[in-house]
């Protein structure tokens, strides 16, 4: 019997989005899984009752129906108490869940012996992850409705005009934080056509902001800022100082300042002073995607826009609910390839692997017994990095164009030994001109090998064709060979000889000839 | 001209030689490195023929040869292909190694050369060794071009107790080594030599037709390497010095050549060279057992209109061309495609793997005689870093040099290679006609990848559709 999926409407105040759409319900039956909406559901995301029915749903008609019957929960804000007391023994919720800041939650659903996925105890180190990461897919959409809501705000255009009356200068806008929200906000303000700054604590971040066609603003003082895991850590008294005048001056320039500074844990670090927003241009607007834990800018009112000295300060928590159609598809989107990853075998039930680490990280309560936090993964070795940070430039050595690696020594005495071995033996038994020719023979070997090592790859195919051509050189041999003077009266038979010269020359020169003027095409074809 | 005179003229060749190669290491003096090239060969011979080794008489029959064979060289130079270079340089080391081996027996019936003891000795061992090399070269060399022109089927062929078999040709070129040196007269000698020349010619055609396509810029490689020391050889045969240093050059080059190649596929040198591609080398790869991990996920095709409209938003564009691009002779579109993004501003460079296509180098001349300016063709090592920064990467008829296999998965058979990264991009376009697996018999868990689409068909053609879209 496939299990059932159930997706309940979202009770928490202002939150509009919805754990799964209709276009995903069809995949999700394509899976084997059976799903259930609870009538009204969308309605705030644009997903009709009647969408989801045409997508194969069923409609439960209230709550208390939809939670009895359904094996899988699908939410998007951790549980209410109500909700919790609906919940069957038994079943799995996959939501988003915050351990670490609800412990008492967490008791209540381990008493209710279920089984709890929390989406935002993925490990997002894991590039697999990647395509589960709802953290990541909703603060892209944060920052893409923080730049909407500045553009809203701000009684401008974003990009440089030129009219018929006149030339309008670009907005400045200026990102403190280039997280994943920060990214996005920067991609969004730049395709609007402002000038974009941005400024992180971790220097790795400047390349991205780069990509996404931003400026990448240092604070004037050297101090590393990655507090591992891809999250910033709290900066020295000396930084703090060097980046408030930062900040500073930045408020005195820009139009519009996005914040978006978290530190896990902690309340969110007050980057921008009263002092500051008073420094500001009057019709500046800031908005501050750090309101929820406080803000980072000290006159926010979290859940509000207000204005202050001229300047709009919109502390809004629900960006995310304000674009509840694209957050709710990404979101639904996460948690099908999650589903995926739980139901390899697309007959409609889960299997909750603890071996699989992306699994075993989300898994924080496994039949009533809580798991988390999980231990640290095993994570490949190629992935080491974690994704949400720059990556870090790792050369790989494989060195050709430049000197390899010295050898160990080891290896090293041994090609001495057989080096000398060999040279014993020709110096004991060869006759003093092969000698000769022997020591010009080494010697050469060497100079090829130092002039060669340093091709560049791209010349490689004309480098062959040259030695081809080069190597065409044989034809001295037959030519020495076709006609020597006249030695003494020894018979020689000349006419055997002569023609067998006679093939390696012709069979040499078609070399010679072929080899340089093909190298000498080749050549001419490459140019800047 | 005089001994010594001569002489001189083979030293000042030589520096020419190693001067042409340096030349060789940099595009801004490979032109005038191919001149050095030529000026050396052209004193060398004029020494030669002018020189005391040879007498007026041969002059006629010089003339008449070096007549032919330029003709032809030069028409072969004119007309090949650049898609068809492989075939052309293989061609070319076949010639080597026939001469070296011709040059061979005229010295060994040449009778007006004669020495005793030790030196006669030597000089039979040179004979031997150097016929043997040019055989082991021609044959070698025959093979290869017809698998690169694809007279020959691509797939390798796998004798059965193929070590064994070499083992045994060994053994037989020992004895008959033995035989020959010990041999009273010439006629004598011819035998052992005769046999000698057979086993070694079926070793050379044994040896390359256990290697598979992809294998072939590490084999062609190779061959160049054996037709240097085939004129190494010869030179020891005739003291000639000259020959020896060009030799050496030649062969030592092949040989640093074959080494990249090989750790570009990161394989082992020694069994390369030595031509015993092991059980661990040119052979695809038996699947391990189920080892390997199955990739899993769904594979997202895209079309060439979306493709177009993908590389119209992007900022920074990689384009990896492999053998396939070669083969559909799609180079030129490429280069239109190229030529129209960098005119709006998008950042287009291309990822050139060691081992694309089917031999050393063989894309930049590709891209090179489509007009490519070689500055954005960038090597693996440049441009592995930039691809997390890169928007769009289009890998046209390549598979296994973009397997992320190598590095995720230490069961798969090609763990451990150097590949280009190109997952890490935002979107990579696989260009492909269906879904088989490279030539490593691996199949690519990058195809499976979210951030991936394949983009299904013949490759000219699709590219034809791509730019015909974006100039829409």
């Amino acid at each position: 019997m496939s299990l059932l999926i159930g997706v309940p409407r979202e009770v928490f105040s202002g939150e509009k989005r919805v754990a799964t759409v209709p276009e995903v319900v069809e995949k999700l039956i394509k899976l084997g899984f059976r799903v259930t909406v609870e009538t009204g559901a969308g309605d705030l995301a644009n997903c009709s009752d009647d969408a989801y029915r045409a997508a194969g749903a069923e409609i439960a008609e209230n709550a208390a129906k939809l939670w009895s019957g359904a094996d899988i929960i699908f939410k998007v804000r951790a549980p209410s108490d109500e909700e919790v007391a609906l919940m069957r023994e038994g079943c799995t919720l996959i939501s988003f869940i915050w351990p670490a800041q609800n412990p008492e939650l967490m008791q209540k659903l381990a008493a209710k012996k279920v089984t709890v996925l929390a989406i935002d105890a993925l490990p997002r180190q894991l590039s697999r992850a990647q395509k589960m990461d709802a953290l990541t897919s909703q603060a892209g959409v944060a920052g893409y409705r923080a730049v909407i809501e500045a553009a809203n705000g701000f009684g401008r255009f974003f990009n440089g005009q030129i009219t018929a009356a006149g030339k309008v200068p670009p907005a400045k806008v200026f990102i403190a934080g280039a997280g994943v929200a920060g990214l996005a906000a920067i991609g969004t303000a730049a395709g609007l056509g402002a000038i974009v700054r941005a400024n992180d604590t971790r220097a790795e971040v400047a390349d991205q902001v780069k990509s996404l066609g931003g400026e990448f603003v240092k604070v004037d003082y050297e101090e590393e800022g990655s507090g591992g895991g891809g999250y910033a850590k709290v900066m020295s008294e000396g930084f703090q100082q060097a980046q408030r005048e930062m900040y500073a001056k930045q408020a005195r320039e820009v139009d519009i300042i996005i914040t978006t500074a978290l530190i896990p844990g902690k309340p969110a670090p007050k980057l921008i002073t009263a002092e500051m927003v008073q420094s500001m241009k009057p019709g500046s607007v800031i908005v501050d995607m750090a309101a929820e834990q406080g803000g980072n800018c000290e006159l926010t009112v979290p859940g509000e826009a207000v204005v202050r000295h001229g300047v709009t300060i919109i502390g809004y928590t629900d960006l995310v609910s304000r674009l509840a159609k694209q957050s709710s598809t990404l979101y639904a989107s996460n948690l099908f390839r999650l589903t995926e990853e739980l139901c390899k075998t697309k007959d409609g039930l889960i299997n909750v692997n603890f071996e699989d680490d992306a699994i075993r990280g989300l898994t924080v309560i496994k039949d009533g017994e809580i798991t988390w936090p999980a231990p640290a993964p095993k994570i490949p070795a190629a992935a080491a990095k974690p994704a949400a940070v720059a990556p870090v430039a790792k050369k790989s050595s494989h060195g050709h164009g430049e000197p390899s690696e010295p050898m160990s020594a080891k290896s090293m005495a041994i090609m001495f030994a057989v080096a000398g071995a060999l040279f014993w033996l020709v110096g004991a038994f060869a006759p003093a001109a092969f000698l000769g020719h022997f020591t010009v023979f080494v010697l050469a070997c060497f100079i090829g090998y130092m002039v060669v090592w340093n091709v560049k790859p791209a010349l490689h195919t004309p480098l062959m064709s040259v030695t081809n051509a080069v190597s065409s050189i044989i034809a001295i041999g037959a030519l020495v060979q076709i006609a020597p003077p006249e030695v003494g009266s020894v018979a020689r038979p000349d006419e055997v000889i002569r023609w067998l010269a006679i093939g390696s020359i012709v069979l040499a020169t078609i070399n010679m000839f072929g080899g340089f003027a093909v190298t000498q095409r080749m050549l001419e074809m490459f140019r800047k | 001209m005089s001994a010594s005179l001569a002489t001189v003229s083979y030293l000042g060749a030589t520096i020419l030689f190693i001067l042409c190669l340096g030349g060789l290491s940099n595009q801004e003096t490979a032109r005038r490195g191919n001149l050095y090239g030529m000026i050396g060969m052209t004193i060398a011979v004029l020494a030669t023929v002018f020189g005391p080794r040879v007498a007026t008489l041969g002059l006629p029959w010089i003339v008449g040869a070096m007549v032919i064979g330029g003709a032809i060289g030069v028409y072969l130079a004119r007309v090949v292909k650049m898609t068809q270079m492989p075939e052309l340089v293989a061609f070319m080391h076949s010639l080597v190694g026939l001469a070296a081996c011709l040059v061979g027996f005229a010295s060994y019936i040449d009778t007006s050369i004669a020495f005793t003891g030790a030196e006669k000795a030597i000089h039979e061992i040179e004979i031997y060794v150097g016929i043997l090399i040019g055989a082991v070269t021609f044959s070698g060399s025959v093979i290869a071009f017809g698998k690169l022109s694809g007279k020959i089927g691509g797939k390798p062929m796998l004798l059965p107790g193929r070590h064994f078999i070499n083992l045994i040709g060994l053994l037989i070129v020992i004895y008959f080594g033995y035989a020959f040196l010990h041999a009273e007269t010439v006629d004598a000698g011819m035998l052992p030599l005769i046999v000698m020349t057979v086993v070694a010619l079926l070793f050379g055609i044994h040896m390359v037709m256990a290697i598979g396509g992809a294998d072939m810029p590490v084999v062609v490689s190779m061959l160049n390497s054996y037709s240097g020391w085939a004129a190494a050889a010869t030179g020891f045969m005739l003291s000639n010095d000259l020959l020896i240093v060009t030799g050496a050059l030649v062969g030592s080059s092949g040989a640093i050549l074959s080494y990249i190649m090989c750790s570009a596929m990161n394989r082992n040198f020694i069994s390369v060279i030595a031509g015993g591609f092991g059980s661990d080398g040119g052979s695809p790869a038996p699947k391990a057992a189920g080892a390997a991990a199955e990739p899993v996920g769904e594979v997202s095709p895209i079309l060439a209109a979306e493709t177009a409209e993908m590389l119209r938003d992007a900022k920074n564009v990689v384009i990896v061309p492999g053998y396939g691009m070669a083969v559909a002779q799609a180079q030129h579109t490429v280069f239109e495609i190229t030529s129209y993004l960098r005119e709006k501003g998008v950042n287009v460079r291309f990822a050139i793997h060691p081992v694309a296509g089917r031999m050393p180098g063989h894309m930049n001349v590709l891209l090179a005689e489509a007009k490519v300016p070689y500055d954005i063709v960038m090597e693996m090592d440049e441009i592995n870093e930039d691809f997390p920064e890169t928007d769009v990467v289009m890998v046209i008829g390549a598979n296994d040099i973009v397997n992320p296999a190598a590095q995720e998965d230490p069961a798969s058979p090609i763990a451990g290679m150097p590949v280009l990264e190109v997952w890490k991009a935002r979107t990579s376009i696989v260009m492909k006609r269906s879904m088989a697996s490279g030539y490593a018999g691996v199949d690519n868990p990058l195809f499976y990848k979210d951030n991936n689409r394949m983009l299904f068909g013949d490759a000219k053609k699709m590219l034809d559709e791509v730019l015909v879209s974006l100039k829409a």
